[in-house]
C-alpha cells in the first residue's frame, strides 16, 4: 500500500502514463489498424503537411505518418526493451562477479570487456548485425551484445565499491556465503545505478535500432519503426520537418516517460526515501 | 594555573565589551520534510582574551550557531531567522553579522573571525601548496607584496611549531601527517590575526596525541594573541581543558552557561548532570579489578559492577601466537610488491571465557587489522591462532564459515555496517539462516528475545536502519553479533562514533550481555578512559607490536612502557582543576609501518614485571 503511494507524485503519474501508453500501442496498434495502412504509398499526397486526411502529415511515399507511428511503436519497444535486457542478462553478472571478486578475476573478465568498448558501440552491432544476417533476432542480439560492456563496467565499479562496504564485511562474518553477498547485500544496493541506466539505455537502444535500418541492417522496409522514420526523414527536413518531428516525439516521450518511470522505481524501492 | 586563575578572576569582573554577542539567535533550514529548527534560541556572550565552550551532542546546533557566525550556514541551506549577532570591529562600527551584506562578510571572514574545522584531510585543497593556502587569505585581506606574504607564510607555520617552515611551503596536503595538517589549518586561521577564532571540533578526528598537541597550541596561540576562541566540541574532557567559560546546548536551545568551574563542580540542570556522568575519567577506576558500568542518572537500570563470576570454569578461549598481519604496496611500471604495511608484527596474548581483552592504541598501529586478522577477515601472513582450541589458521574456506559462528564482530560505523535494504528482523535473522541454526517459526522467537536482550522495542522489527538513531543502530550491530551465541565477540571502535550519553548506554549494555551470557570481548578502542572502565585486560598497541600487556590495574596504575605514558598523559582530564594539556606539548610522531620487501623485524623480547604483566623490551 505505501509502495503504491510513493508512485502518487508528479514524476510518477506522468511517468507510468507515458510508459503505459507506450506499451499499450505496441501491443495493440497491430491488432487494431490493418497493417497495410503503414504501407500504402500514395503518391499525390508525398510529403503532405498535417491534414484532414492525413493528420500527422504522409512521407517521402505518401504513407501515413500516423499509422506508421502506431505499427511501429512495436518493433522499436521490442528491439529495445529485448536488446537492453539481454545487456542486463550478460551484463549485471559479469559487472557483479567481477567488481566483488576483485583481483585476476577481475582483471581477465574487465580485460574482456575493455576489448568490446574500444569498438564504437554502433560499429559492433553493424558486424554482429552483417554477420548474423538482417532479421529482427539478429538486431536485438547485435544491439545486445554493442551495450553490455558499458553495462558490465558501470556495474563492476558499483559492486566494487558495494563490496567494500562494512555491511557486507560484517555479513561475511557472519556466515554468509558468496553467492548470498552477491544477491543478497551487494545486488540491492547497486540497483538504484542499474535501473537508471537500464531506462538510459532504453532510449539509446531505439535509436542504435535507426541506425542499423539506415544501413539496410535493422528493419527491412516497408515495415515500420521509429528509427528507420526519422532516418528516411534526413532529406526533407527543410521541406517536410514533421517527418522527423513524428517519430522523434515519438521516441521522445517514451524516453521521458522512461526515465521519470525509473527515477520513481529507484526511489520505490529505496527504503530511505520518505513515502 | 596561577595565570589561569587570574584570568578567570578577570572574567568575573569583566569591563571589556564582548567581541561577540548573540541575541536568541534563530536558524532554520528548509528541508523536504518541513522546516527544521536547528537553532532555537540561543544567547551568549564571547569577551576578549576568553574561551568559551560551545558543548552539546550531536543535533544540538553547536555548529550551526557556529556557522551562522560566519554567516556559512546560508551555504548548507540553512537560514537566519532571528535574533542579532553583534560584532564589535577595530575602529569600525559594530556590525549586525545577520543582517550585514555578501561584502562586508567577506571581508569580516578569514579576517576578524578566523575558523577551524574538524577534519584536517578535508579542509585542506589537495591541488594547492601550503604556500598557496596560506597565503590565499593574506592576499585578499591585505596589500602585502608577494615575498612579504611569504615570510608571512612562514612566520606563522613557526608560530604553530611547525619545522622546516620553508620546505613545507612547497609541500602540498598529503604529503603531510593528520597532525601537521591542522597545525596548517590553524596557521591559516590565524593569518590576518583575527580577533575571534571559531573553532569546531578541531580535534575530533586527532589522535589522543595529536589531540593534546593541537589543543596546547590553541591555548597558547590564545595568550599570546589576546583573541577570543569559541570552541565547539562534544567532549567534556576537552571542555574541561580549554575552557574558560561554558555554553551546553541541547536540541538547538541553551540549557546552561557558566564559567567552567562552576559547570563541572554544579551544574544546575539534569541534562548537564547526565551529560557529565555518562563521562569515563580515566583513574575513576582505580583500585578495582573488575568492569563497572557507567552511572547514567535518570536511567531505571541498576548500576552495579559487573560480577566476573560467569558459573564457569576460567578457561582460555582464545590463544594468539606470534600474529604478523602485512598488506602489500604495489608500485614500479609493472604493478609489482615493492614493499609491505607490517599492520601487525608478532603480536600474542590470550583471552578467558567471560573476559574483556582491550586493545588500545592510535591509528595505524594495528589494532583493528590484528581484530580483522582474528576472523580472518583479512589473511593473516603468519601466526597461530586457536578459538576454544581449534586451530583457526588451518581451516579451509567452508570450515572458516562454520567457525566464524563462535566469534563474532561489531563494527565502528554504526550507518555503513547495516544493509541500507534490509529491515531489522532480516538483519538480525541473517546469521541465523546463514549458519541453518533455525527453523522458519523459531527464527521470529529467537529475534524476538535478542532484540529485548538489546533493549529495543520488538515493534522495530519492521523498520530500515535508517529510521533509526546511532545508538539504536549500534544495538542493532550487537544484536546481529550475539544472536548466534558466540563465544567471543570483537568489537572495533565500537561505540567511538557515539554520543557520550549513548556510548554509556551501549557500554553497559555490552558488560551486562556478558554478565548474562559469559561473553568474552576483544575491546578495540583508542580511548583510554573507555577501556579503563570494561576491560579486565590491555593490549596497547604501538606500530604492529604489543608494547605493554596486562591486567587493567597493572596497565593503568602502573604503565611501565614509555609509549603507554605518553598516551596516559595525552588524554585530556575531565577536570578543570586538574588541567595537563598545557603549553607546549609535543609528542614523538609515529614513524610509517611501511618496510621493503623482505625486511625482517627482529622478535620482540618480553619482561615479565609481575604475574602476567608484559613490557616490550626491544
Amino acid at each position: 500500500m505505501s509502495i503504491f503511494k510513493k508512485f502518487l507524485n508528479f514524476k510518477g503519474i506522468i511517468g507510468i502514463t507515458l510508459v503505459l501508453c507506450v506499451v499499450l500501442i505496441a501491443i495493440f496498434a497491430p491488432l487494431i489498424i490493418p497493417p497495410e495502412f503503414a504501407t500504402k504509398m500514395d503518391m499525390r499526397a508525398r510529403l503532405s503537411p498535417p491534414n484532414m486526411a492525413h493528420w500527422m502529415g504522409t512521407d517521402q511515399l505518401g504513407r501515413d505518418l500516423f499509422y506508421r507511428v502506431m505499427l511501429g511503436a512495436r518493433t522499436s519497444i521490442n528491439i529495445a526493451t529485448s536488446a537492453v535486457l539481454m545487456s542486463l542478462v550478460i551484463g549485471l553478472p559479469l559487472g557483479l562477479v567481477s567488481g566483488y571478486f576483485g583481483g585476476r578475476t577481475d582483471n581477465v573478465l574487465m580485460r574482456l570487456v575493455d576489448t568490446l568498448l574500444s569498438f564504437p558501440a554502433l560499429l559492433l552491432a553493424l558486424t554482429i548485425s552483417a554477420v548474423l544476417g538482417p532479421n529482427l533476432q539478429n538486431t536485438i542480439i547485435a544491439i545486445g551484445i554493442a551495450f553490455t560492456p558499458y553495462l558490465a563496467r558501470l556495474i563492476r565499479g558499483e559492486a566494487l565499491r558495494v563490496a567494500q562496504m562494512p555491511y557486507v564485511e560484517a555479513a561475511r562474518s557472519s556466515g554468509a556465503t558468496n553467492s548470498r553477498l552477491i544477491i543478497g547485500h551487494v545486488l540491492p544496493n547497486i540497483m538504484p545505478v542499474v535501473i537508471v541506466q537500464s531506462t538510459i539505455s532504453l532510449a539509446f537502444a531505439i535509436l542504435a535500432e535507426a541506425g542499423l535500418s539506415f544501413l539496410g541492417l535493422g528493419t527491412q522496409p516497408p515495415e515500420a519503426s521509429w528509427g528507420l522514420m526519422i532516418q528516411a526523414s534526413r532529406d526533407y527536413l527543410d521541406r517536410a520537418p514533421w517527418t522527423a518531428l513524428v517519430p522523434g516525439t515519438a521516441v521522445a516521450l517514451t524516453v521521458l516517460g522512461l526515465n521519470m518511470f525509473g527515477d520513481v522505481l529507484r526511489d520505490v524501492l529505496d527504503p530511505r526515501s520518505q513515502s | 594555573m596561577s595565570e589561569r586563575n587570574k584570568l578567570s578572576s578577570k572574567l568575573d569582573t569583566q569591563v571589556d565589551d564582548p567581541i561577540v554577542s548573540l541575541d536568541h539567535l534563530r536558524v532554520e533550514f528548509e528541508t523536504d520534510g518541513g522546516t527544521v529548527v536547528a537553532v532555537n534560541d540561543i544567547s551568549f556572550k564571547v569577551f576578549p582574551g576568553e574561551t568559551v565552550c560551545l558543548v552539546g551532542e550531536s543535533g544540538s546546533g553547536k555548529s550551526v550557531t557556529s556557522l551562522s557566525l560566519m554567516r556559512l550556514v546560508e551555504f548548507g541551506g540553512g537560514k537566519i531567522t532571528g535574533g542579532k549577532m553583534l560584532l564589535a570591529r577595530d575602529g569600525k562600527k559594530t556590525a549586525n553579522l545577520s543582517e550585514v551584506d555578501v561584502d562586508t562578510m567577506r571581508s569580516i571572514r578569514g579576517n576578524e573571525i578566523g575558523m577551524i574545522f574538524q577534519e584536517p584531510m578535508t579542509s585542506l585543497n589537495p591541488v594547492f601548496s601550503i604556500e598557496r593556502q596560506l597565503t590565499d587569505g593574506l592576499r585578499l585581506h591585505t596589500n602585502l607584496s608577494a615575498s612579504e606574504t611569504r615570510e608571512k607564510a612562514i612566520e606563522l607555520l613557526e608560530e604553530v611549531r611547525i619545522p622546516d617552515p620553508e620546505k613545507r611551503l612547497r609541500q602540498y596536503p598529503h604529503e603531510l601527517s593528520g597532525g601537521m595538517r591542522q597545525r596548517v589549518v590553524i596557521a591559516m586561521a590565524m593569518a590576518c590575526r583575527p580577533r575571534l577564532l571559531i573553532a569546531d571540533e578541531p580535534t575530533t578526528a586527532l589522535d589522543v596525541t595529536i589531540q593534546a598537541e593541537i589543543l596546547s597550541l590553541i591555548n597558547r596561540l590564545k595568550r599570546e594573541t589576546g583573541m577570543a576562541v569559541l570552541f565547539i566540541t562534544h567532549d567534556m574532557a576537552v571542555v574541561a581543558q580549554m575552557a574558560d567559560r561554558v555554553v551546553v546546548m541541547y536540541q538547538g536551545n541553551l540549557i546552561e552557561e557558566g564559567t567552567v568551574n562552576e559547570i563541572f563542580s554544579a551544574p544546575k540542570e539534569e541534562y548537564t548532570k547526565a551529560l557529565l556522568a555518562a563521562v569515563p575519567q580515566l583513574g575513576q577506576m582505580a583500585g578495582t579489578s573488575l568492569p563497572s558500568p557507567l552511572n547514567i542518572p535518570g536511567a531505571s537500570a541498576t548500576v552495579k559492577p559487573t560480577s566476573g563470576d560467569i558459573g564457569i570454569e576460567k578457561k582460555t578461549l582464545l590463544e594468539v601466537k606470534n600474529l604478523v598481519t602485512r598488506f602489500p604496496v604495489y608500485g614500479g611500471i609493472f604493478r609489482r610488491k615493492v614493499a609491505n604495511v607490517h599492520a601487525v608484527e608478532n603480536v600474542s596474548f590470550t583471552i578467558d571465557r567471560g573476559e574483556t581483552m582491550a586493545l588500545v592504541g592510535e591509528s595505524g598501529c594495528g589494532k583493528s587489522s590484528c581484530g580483522r586478522s582474528i576472523l580472518r577477515l583479512v589473511e593473516p601472513e603468519s601466526g597461530q591462532i586457536f578459538l576454544d582450541g581449534k586451530n583457526i589458521i588451518s581451516l579451509n574456506g567452508t570450515e572458516l564459515r562454520s567457525a566464524r559462528r563462535d566469534m563474532q564482530m561489531v563494527f565502528q560505523d554504526p550507518y555503513a555496517s547495516l544493509n541500507p535494504y534490509m529491515r531489522l528482523r532480516e538483519q538480525i535473522a541473517e546469521p541465523l539462516n546463514n549458519f541453518g541454526l533455525a527453523g522458519r517459526s523459531e527464527v521470529d522467537d529467537i529475534v524476538h528475545d535478542i532484540l529485548e536482550k538489546v533493549e529495543l522495542p520488538t515493534s522495530f522489527l519492521r523498520r530500515f536502519p535508517h529510521e533509526l538513531s546511532g545508538g539504536q543502530r549500534q544495538r542493532v550491530a550487537i544484536a546481529r553479533a550475539i544472536v548466534v551465541n558466540p563465544s567471543l565477540v570483537i568489537t572495533d571502535e565500537a561505540v567511538s562514533a557515539l554520543d557520550v550519553s549513548v556510548q554509556a548506554q551501549v557500554l553497559n549494555l555490552m558488560m551486562s550481555l556478558q554478565d548474562e551470557l559469559g561473553l568474552s570481548y576483544l575491546f578495540i578502542s583508542h580511548d583510554m578512559a573507555v577501556v579503563e572502565r570494561v576491560s579486565h585486560k590491555v593490549g596497547v598497541m604501538y606500530l604492529g607490536r604489543l608494547v605493554e600487556v596486562g591486567s587493567r590495574s597493572q596497565i593503568f596504575e602502573n604503565p611501565q612502557h614509555e609509549y603507554t605514558r605518553t598516551l596516559m598523559a595525552a588524554v585530556p582530564i575531565a577536570d578543570p582543576k586538574k588541567r595537563n594539556i598545557s603549553n607546549d606539548m609535543s609528542f614523538k610522531p609515529i614513524p610509517s609501518p611501511v618496510f621493503p620487501v623482505g625486511h625482517t623485524p627482529e622478535n620482540p623480547i618480553y619482561e615479565e614485571i609481575e604475574d602476567g604483566h608484559l613490557i616490550l623490551r626491544n
